[in-house]
């Protein structure tokens, strides 16, 4: 675990916290600070700690965010068994409390992390950093995140992950984009699936979901998969394996990749650990 | 709801301010919240009060200000407000644009009783 850096104070609004500063006396007589953090400042630099872990191993962490059933955990077996061996993958199972997810993983001989996330709707990078030190990081490649499944909730906080993958499967309409903006704005690549069964719905449009990812002035690309009958699972192995050499690019410039998300705390924040 | 967490961070936050500062009571804290944030100001209005019970925030005002959705094309430079799921550019049409305001959920100043 890290020490309490005192961080909340950074060297924009230092001058602010000072007598003299912007620390003022209203009329009513009480003082006034200015403070201008994000509201998730907490979580945002646990995501930042994360995240570093992340990046000292080289390894490359993905948030798997869709509504409940959507396919995540089938997407990740169709994953495994692609990758066989060529990668090396964990996975760390936050949707919900039971142990069905992590043991569909382990039967794969992946290891994985369950989350004890009780009721919560979301994960949150404190969970995560538990999950994060019970993994062999050295040994890995890629960790997949499964988040709760909920649109609203997990597309605010950052876990410490490097990129936002959200599903969307075929039989829950093509305007999910629409409903749930912040999710899908905050999306790297999404991820149609089950579209095996394209040919019995007569109502989603892969080109109607695609207009309202647009709509949000999202340019992601976006991939038509099938875990059934492994319809677009190479496609989507390409995509991971371009992330893993973009990621280690950018390492070995001294950066990292920050998922696309609305919050700016990350940038804020972004400064050196003790640990 | 997730809006349950923020007002806890937001306390924490706030206590930290407050004890640098060595006050006595918080008497009134203001947000500012883009609909973007993936925050519903209502929702933490309603959850402030559980989440700052017994500390020394219990009697703080609570003041949200809604920030406007507003976007840049990237195609021709244009600047104008937008809905939420629909981020074009008004002048053409292009969806190619980058949100210059409307994203923020910021804890913005503190008042505090000495
Ligand atoms: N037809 C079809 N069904 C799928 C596909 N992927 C998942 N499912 C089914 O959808 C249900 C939920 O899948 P699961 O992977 O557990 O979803 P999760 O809750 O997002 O992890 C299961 O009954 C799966 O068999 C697919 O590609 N095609
Ligand atoms: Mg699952
Ligand atoms: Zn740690
Ligand atoms: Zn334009």
């Amino acid at each position: 675990m890290c020490d309490t850096c005192g961080c909340n104070i950074t060297d924009g609004n230092k001058d602010m916290l000072e007598p003299g500063g912007k620390l003022e006396k209203t009329e009513s007589g009480h003082e006034s600070i200015e403070v201008l953090q994000n509201l998730l400042h907490e979580n945002n630099h646990q995501a930042t700690h994360n995240r570093e872990h992340f990046d000292k191993n080289q390894v490359l962490a993905i948030n798997l965010m869709s509504s409940p059933g959507s396919g995540k955990t089938s997407l990740l077996e169709a994953t495994i068994d692609a990758l066989k061996g060529e990668l090396s993958v964990a996975v760390i199972e936050g949707d919900l409390e039971t142990e069905n997810d992590a043991q569909r993983i382990r039967d794969k001989k992946v290891p994985a992390i369950q989350i004890q996330t009780g009721s919560a709707c979301h994960l949150d990078a404190h969970m995560a950093h538990h999950a994060v030190h019970e993994l062999n990081l050295e040994n890995l490649d890629i960790v997949f995140i499964e988040n709760v499944g909920n649109l609203v909730c997990p597309a605010s906080f950052d876990l410490g992950h490097h990129l936002n993958v959200t599903l969307l499967s075929v039989t829950e309409g093509d305007d999910k984009p629409a409903k749930y903006p912040v999710m899908f704005r905050g999306s790297n690549l999404h991820v149609m699936t089950k579209v095996d069964l394209l040919p019995y719905l007569d109502d989603f449009k892969i080109e109607n979901a695609e207009q309202n990812i647009r709509n949000l002035a999202n340019p992601s690309l976006i991939l038509k998969v099938s875990a059934k009958n492994q319809q677009g699972i190479s496609e989507w192995i390409d995509w991971l394996k371009q992330q893993i050499n973009l990621h280690r690019q950018l390492l070995a410039q001294g950066q990292t990749l920050l998922p696309k998300m609305q919050s700016d705390g990350t940038k804020l924040h972004a400064h050196e650990h003790n640990h | 709801m997730h809006e349950l967490s923020v007002c806890q961070s937001i306390i924490s936050q706030v206590l930290e301010v407050a004890k640098q500062n060595k006050a006595k009571s918080v008497f009134k804290i203001s947000l500012q919240i883009g609909p973007l944030s993936g925050v519903e100001a209502s929702l933490l209005e309603a959850a402030f009060p559980i989440a700052c019970a017994g500390t020394i925030a219990e009697n703080a005002k609570l003041e949200t200000e809604l920030l406007p959705i507003k976007v840049r094309c990237q195609i021709c430079g244009n600047e104008n407000e937008a809905k939420i799921n629909h981020l074009l550019c008004s002048a053409c049409n292009s969806w190619q644009t980058e949100l210059i305001s409307g994203d923020e959920m910021l804890l913005r100043s503190i008042e505090l009783d000495k």
